[in-house]
């Protein structure tokens, strides 16, 4: 699985290398592979019957999780801020 | 919000494909969704390394918001391993990798899948996108109950395009420079952390 990290990191070499040249097309290329990554999900997802028959309890967990996580890095942004800008505590 | 509901369509119409069975075979047991997934990694490392505009930018940056990406990373893996004690037949492993897409949908659900497979893909297509919309709605919410840098965070790696409208304007006009910096590293960090999560 390490492959698809050295990819990138491979891309990122050559794209520097190539920066004098315009790549505009590579942000097409970016939207239609993922768009066909998508797409292959939802055919994955849409002929395993587990997963729609779980949908309602895979979209509850889904929803738990964004607000776990939201909350914990609003917290952690909340603690910088009054690091950097509000040391007396008043309310910026 | 347009190119995420696409997006999304997508994602809706493959689904519609598979429980009708409307293709003639079995996408799933070949190996395009790992090629794709190569080419499309290769294509975004192509891009970011064809960019070297948007690193010079970021020369203009408040040294001390170097940290804020760091806190977004650590406050959002403490907030999903919080998770993974009430959600018990998930390990605290596939939440942090869900938790690590930071709402990039797209890329944090491709990768989830090619790993640990479908279920939990589609939970993390769905958390990531849950994300970005909380993002959108709670903004102005946010920067007045846990300050300005707020909304940066919760926005994680979309803060330098999706999000970065409602941050300028409800964090405000200073922030955009942090903002996508922000964006970059934790855009930059999914992969990694994702693979990490996903290997351990």
């Amino acid at each position: 699985m390490f492959t698809i990290i050295g990819l990138m990191l491979t891309g990122m070499l050559l794209g520097y290398l190539l920066r004098k040249r315009d790549l505009k097309k590579i942000h097409q290329i970016i939207t239609l592979l993922i768009w066909l990554l998508l797409f292959i999900l939802g055919i994955e997802v849409g002929s395993n019957e587990q997963i729609i028959k779980g949908l309602h309890t895979i979209g509850l967990e889904a929803v738990i999780l964004t607000l776990g996580g939201t909350l914990g890095s609003v917290i952690a942004a909340w603690a910088l801020w009054r690091a950097l800008y509000n040391k007396k505590g008043g309310r910026g | 919000m347009k190119g995420s509901l696409i997006i999304v369509g997508f994602f809706v119409l493959g689904t519609i494909c598979g429980v009708c069975h409307l293709l003639p075979f079995d996408i799933t047991e070949t190996n395009i969704s790992y090629y794709a997934l190569c080419a499309l990694m290769f294509s975004v490392g192509l891009s970011v390394g064809n960019d070297p505009q948007t690193l010079k930018n970021f020369r203009s940056l408040n040294p001390r918001l170097v940290f804020l990406p760091i806190m977004t990373i650590l406050g959002t893996l403490a907030g999903s391993a919080a998770v993974s004690l009430i959600l018990t037949h998930r390990s605290i492993t596939d939440c942090l990798a869900v938790g690590s897409g930071f709402g990039y949908y797209s890329l944090s659900s491709i990768f989830i899948t090619e790993y640990k497979g479908a279920e939990l893909g589609t939970i993390a297509l769905l958390a990531n996108i849950s994300r970005e919309i909380l993002t959108l709605l709670a903004a102005p919410l946010l920067v007045r109950w846990f300050g300005n840098l707020a909304p940066i965070s919760a926005g994680g790696a979309t803060t330098m395009d999706t999000t970065l409208p409602i941050i300028t304007r409800t964090a405000g006009q200073q922030f955009v420079v942090v903002s996508i910096f922000h964006g970059f590293v934790v855009d930059f960090s999914v992969p990694f952390l994702v693979t990490l999560f996903c290997s351990i």
